[in-house]
């Protein structure tokens, strides 16, 4: 081991090296190839079928990507606000013909934000009706909210705070639990509290534009609106009935049911009976058709 | 000239609306835990369906002025939520059906 072969071995040093470091610089090139390739292709593929308006500007389309919850549900609501403005439109016009003030029915529509509730409800004060029943008349007719409300617990954060829960409360309604039931991951509060901006905005608007335009509409419109609220219950529950079976025979059972029971109740005169037997007969069907429909099938 | 104002009709309304809250709002506020029964479950899912069906179904022929046009709006209302349309879309084509069916019995008889 003499001094010549230490200068092999450095030159063979120096010599690995070099290759190293071409090797990378080879490897650095050939990625940025593939990179910029893939670009290409995929601005070929994607940008190439969207309208001029929608193409990604390449600086920011990082920044619009994320969506927030809120916005999110905020952008699924706004069919339903704007579905309850009809709805609302004809509790403003009912209203105001029972001799309410306008800005009472509005403030009826805003703190209780219930369809059938506030038809029941101001029938029954239009009545003379005392107190005490009118709170059993507004819980009986509302109770479905108590079902609702429950099952949405079950979507929700456990670790949430209740007085994010109390302000989640007050959107629970038929068409806005139906849309937060049909998530698939748990419901969070910013999306549910954007879910139901619209429909609370809708529904006060609606009754606005009803209790002060009651006399602007033609009076064949104003007798046709009453089916726009269910015309939005059938829009929601027939199209997820056509690929689930077990709800489409739901469907059918609770309807059967509530139509058979409606005939039976037809010969009861007192109002208030009336009105116990049809929320019945709204708790009923449920009850007997959902643990009969969801059996599985073999 | 209106006869229910907010100083005639006030206690009425504050029942009203504190009933409908507490109803919302007590279930949430208890049940902070997530229940794991597979039947409760399940029953949960189908709730909505059942009761919008039982609300629904029944009544809605008799929500326009005469039967006929109740039940052309209906059937309307179904098939275009059964071809998947947007809730506001079923909910005007069914009231325009009904409003047509009636001015056309306007017009024709």
């Amino acid at each position: 081991m003499g001094e010549r072969t230490k200068k092999i071995k450095t030159v063979i040093r120096r010599q690995n090296s070099r290759r190293k470091a071409t090797l990378r610089a080879l490897k650095w090139r050939r990625d940025k190839f593939n990179r910029r390739l893939r670009e290409q292709v995929n601005d070929l593929m994607i940008v190439r079928h969207l309208p001029k308006f929608l193409k990604p500007k390449k600086r920011s389309q990082t920044q619009e990507q994320p969506k927030s919850e809120y916005v999110r549900g905020l952008l699924l609501g706004k069919s339903i606000g704007l579905g309850y403005v009809p709805v609302s439109f004809t509790f403003g016009l009912v209203a105001v013909q029972m001799g309410f003030d306008p800005w009472v029915a509005v403030f009826i529509s805003l703190t209780n934000l219930a369809s059938a509730g506030q038809f029941a409800g101001i029938r029954m004060i239009a009545g003379g009706a005392p107190a005490i029943e009118l709170a059993m008349t507004t819980l009986v007719v509302n109770i479905r909210y108590f079902l609702m409300s429950l099952s949405l617990t079950q979507k929700i954060d456990s670790k949430l705070p209740t007085y994010k829960r109390c302000i989640m409360a007050f959107g629970v309604t038929d068409e806005i639990f139906a849309l937060a039931a049909m998530e698939k991951e748990d419901v969070s509060f910013p999306f549910f509290g954007g879910l139901m901006t619209c429909p609370i905005v809708g529904w006060t608007l609606g009754t606005v534009l009803g209790a002060f335009a009651a006399e602007l509409m033609p009076p064949l419109v104003q007798a046709c609106m009453g089916i726009a609220l269910y015309c939005m219950f059938i829009a929601i529950i027939v199209p997820p009935s056509r690929s689930n079976k077990k709800i489409f025979y739901s469907i059918v059972i609770a309807s059967a049911f509530r139509a058979y029971s409606n005939m039976c109740l037809a010969s009861i005169r007192y109002h208030k009976t009336a009105v116990v037997g049809h929320s019945l007969s709204q708790l009923l069907p449920q009850q007997l058709s959902a643990p009969h429909s969801s059996r599985p099938k073999r | 000239m209106s006869l229910f104002t907010f100083s005639t009709a006030g206690l009425m309304l504050a029942v009203m609306a504190l009933t409908t809250y507490t109803i919302r709002v007590t279930p949430m506020a208890i049940f902070h835990r997530k229940l794991e029964n597979r039947w409760f479950k399940d029953f949960m899912f189908y709730i909505p369906f059942c009761v919008l069906a039982a609300m629904t179904f029944p009544d809605v022929i008799y929500s326009t002025k005469s039967l006929t046009s109740g039940i052309v709006a209906t059937v309307v209302a179904l098939i275009m939520s059964w071809r998947k349309r947007d809730l506001l879309t079923v909910a005007i084509g069914a009231v325009a059906a009904a409003v047509l069916v009636e001015y056309l019995k306007i017009v024709m008889f």
